[in-house]
């Protein structure tokens, strides 16, 4: 066969598949948000906007995300470091840490219910320790920052892991011969990981933030679990619009607003973890 | 002051023994060549004194101060990685500046040093680029300038001309030698060319298996040389040996031959000469020509003596042709000895 062809009907199952499976169902939902009994209009695009629920539910996905992603960046950078230091127990270590992975996000969420709920874990031992003299409800409407902070640390615990696990395969691939020539060079360990660490792994760095972003904003069945309505975002939002209210048209345009927003995030990240030409390892 | 001691430095690792109890000093401002064959242990001495390896046992001591137990950054060393380890994310401006950088010093001062040390390694084109964008031979030279700049006491280089053109190494050894004399450093210089060997070093160090073999000036290896091994590793082609048997009062029968050599009691000897030490004669060693190679001003002979293979170096005005019977002798004073059991030169 002509090799110039052959690429092209080598990827033409999975395009096809894709097409079927992913681009025409697109096309359906997008045809949907821009739609109205009237024909084109983007009464579905301003009637969730309006919507006094969608600035409160934009706000908190967003702040959620400033509040999750950036420690769990530097965390995952932690853990990764000290995995890559380890001699013996490397695998151990690693296959422990990176268990969270394997559980589903609302099931994370009703371990971490279980452990804020009222008669949860961190009930018991505040009684248990006099803290407090009966268990009282952290996670109602008078403790905002409790349920905030239940949230963030349900995705913190669930979701470093699969950072962890791309910024360990990236630091991996770093030869060990760079970090001798910056020590030789008078660099000292931190000055190594500012130096030399970040900037070669800009391209794990790059993979792991994007992939993490498009799910925080995705986040909902945590958020479900542990706020249930008291902390509105967009993902529950549209949720609500498909299920509760059976809005259809109202659902599709608050799912193409969150690819958007996950659009412009991917193409800020890109742009600001680039490798410069001829600069990769 | 920067003189290099090592003292019963050795290294395993499991149960490999990379080195063994290797004793050396190095003369402030000297240019010391490590020279051996691949997998002697010339990369692992020079790691041991930079610091990047620790030695199974021993000591290492620069200007009079050990500094074994010293972090790399702190034993005032700079080196030239075997690899190169051109850091690939920063240009070459900043590739050379790195150290410069890491001692903080103003931008003035790392500019003109980078100015100065790309213009003698002649990249001074190069500098805005990256080590992606750059030829082996041109990224050897990065790692070369970034040691430089360093203007350190000691300068460690693992092979920094091996990937150079022929012409090019030429013009960089005569470069790189003046440079290092002229800023008083230490050096030591490793590498597996012996041409390279010769022509650089004020000692030269022949490594054999985790070994120094000897330790001397490069007229000194090349004419006396102490083991059977630096006799067979240095010169192109190295030296000839034939097995002597003695005849009583210094005298030793060589294929045929009766010779002068050394008085002692062994009951056998290696003889050893240069191939361009043999001279034809009227009476000597008989040699039955199998090859003839023209080197230019000399022809190379791979000749057949008694059974084992001999070249001489003859000049080229001679006519020897394939089958040709030859009778040569040794030059006067140019006939070396080994012991055989011990492999190291009698005298
Ligand atoms: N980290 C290591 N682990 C195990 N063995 C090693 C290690 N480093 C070196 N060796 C062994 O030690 C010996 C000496 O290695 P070294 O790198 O010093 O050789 P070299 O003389 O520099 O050779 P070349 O000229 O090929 O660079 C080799 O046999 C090598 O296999
Ligand atoms: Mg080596």
């Amino acid at each position: 066969m002509n090799p110039r062809i052959l690429p092209y009907v080598l990827i033409l199952p999975v395009t096809v598949f894709l097409c079927m499976f992913f681009l025409y169902p697109f096309v359906l939902v997008a045809q949907q948000a821009f739609s109205t009994e009237t024909g084109f209009s983007l009464d579905n695009f301003r009637e969730v906007v309006d919507y006094w629920r969608f600035p409160i539910s934009l706000q908190n996905t967003l702040l959620l995300a400033a509040a999750v992603v950036p420690f769990q960046v530097g965390l995952a950078l932690l853990m990764a470091t000290m995995v890559n230091r380890m001699k013996r127990g490397r695998d151990m270590i690693l296959y422990i840490w990176t268990i969270p992975l394997g559980i589903s996000d609302l099931a994370a969420g009703i371990i971490w219910l279980a452990i804020f709920d009222q008669s949860g874990f961190l009930n018991s031992m505040m009684n248990g320790l006099g803290v407090i003299d009966q268990p009282v409800n952290l996670l109602s409407y008078q403790n905002p920052g409790m349920v905030f902070l239940a949230i963030a640390l349900a995705e913190i615990w669930r979701a470093t892991a699969i950072m962890l696990v791309i910024l360990v395969a990236g630091i991996g691939l770093i030869p060990k011969e760079y970090y001798e020539a910056a020590e030789v060079f008078g660099a000292s360990p931190w000055k190594r990981f500012s130096r030399i660490t970040l900037p070669l792994l800009r391209p794990s760095l790059q993979t792991a933030l994007v992939l993490r972003v498009i799910l925080a904003f995705e986040i909902f069945a945590v958020v479900a679990a542990l706020g249930g309505t008291l902390f509105p975002v967009l993902m529950g939002e549209t949720y609500a619009y498909q299920f509760d209210l059976r809005n259809g048209g109202a659902a599709a345009a608050m799912a193409l607003i969150i690819l958007a927003i996950s659009i412009g995030f991917t193409l800020i990240i890109l742009r600001a973890l680039r490798v410069p030409k001829g600069a990769s390892i | 002051m920067a003189e290099i001691q090592i003292k019963n430095v050795a290294k395993s690792f499991g149960a490999y023994q990379a080195l063994n109890d290797i004793n050396l000093t190095i003369a402030d401002q000297e240019f010391m060549v490590l020279l051996g064959a691949s997998g002697c242990g010339k990369s692992t001495l020079l790691r041991i004194i930079a610091g990047l390896e620790t030695a199974t046992s021993g000591e290492v001591w620069i200007g009079g101060r050990r500094i074994d137990h010293l972090s790399p950054k702190d034993r005032g060393i700079a080196m030239v990685f075997q690899n190169y380890a051109v850091f690939p994310h920063l240009t070459v401006f900043e590739n050379i500046g790195f150290g410069l950088r890491m001692q903080k010093l103003p931008n003035d001062e790392v500019t003109r040093r980078v100015e100065r040390v790309a213009g003698l390694m002649h990249i001074e084109m190069l500098l805005k680029r990256y080590s992606g964008e750059l030829s082996g031979g041109q990224r050897q030279r990065v790692a070369v300038a970034r040691a430089l700049a360093m203007e350190p006491d000691v300068i460690l280089m693992d092979e920094p001309l091996s990937n150079l053109d022929a012409l090019l190494r030429m013009e960089m050894r005569a470069e790189l030698k003046g440079v290092l004399a002229e800023s008083k450093t230490t050096a030591i210089y490793v590498t597996h060319d012996q041409v390279e060997a010769m022509s650089m070093a004020d000692r030269i160090s022949v490594m054999h298996e985790g070994n120094i073999v000897q330790a001397a000036s490069p007229i000194e290896v090349y004419r006396n040389p102490a083991a059977e091994f630096v006799a067979s590793f240095i010169g192109n082609p190295p030296m000839n040996f034939l097995p002597a048997n003695p005849q009583g009062g210094g005298k030793w029968s060589v294929a045929g031959q009766t010779w002068d050599g050394p008085a002692t009691e062994k009951p056998l000897l290696q003889f050893a000469i240069r191939p361009e030490d043999m001279m034809q004669t009227e009476e000597g060693l008989t040699a039955i020509a199998k090859v003839v190679e023209p080197l230019g001003a000399h022809i190379l002979v791979t000749c057949d003596v008694a059974g084992s293979q001999f070249r001489v170096i003859l000049d080229s005005e001679m006519s020897v042709r394939p089958g040709q019977k030859l009778t040569l002798s040794p030059q006067p004073g140019r006939a070396r000895w080994f012991d055989p059991e011990t492999t190291l030169a009698v005298a």
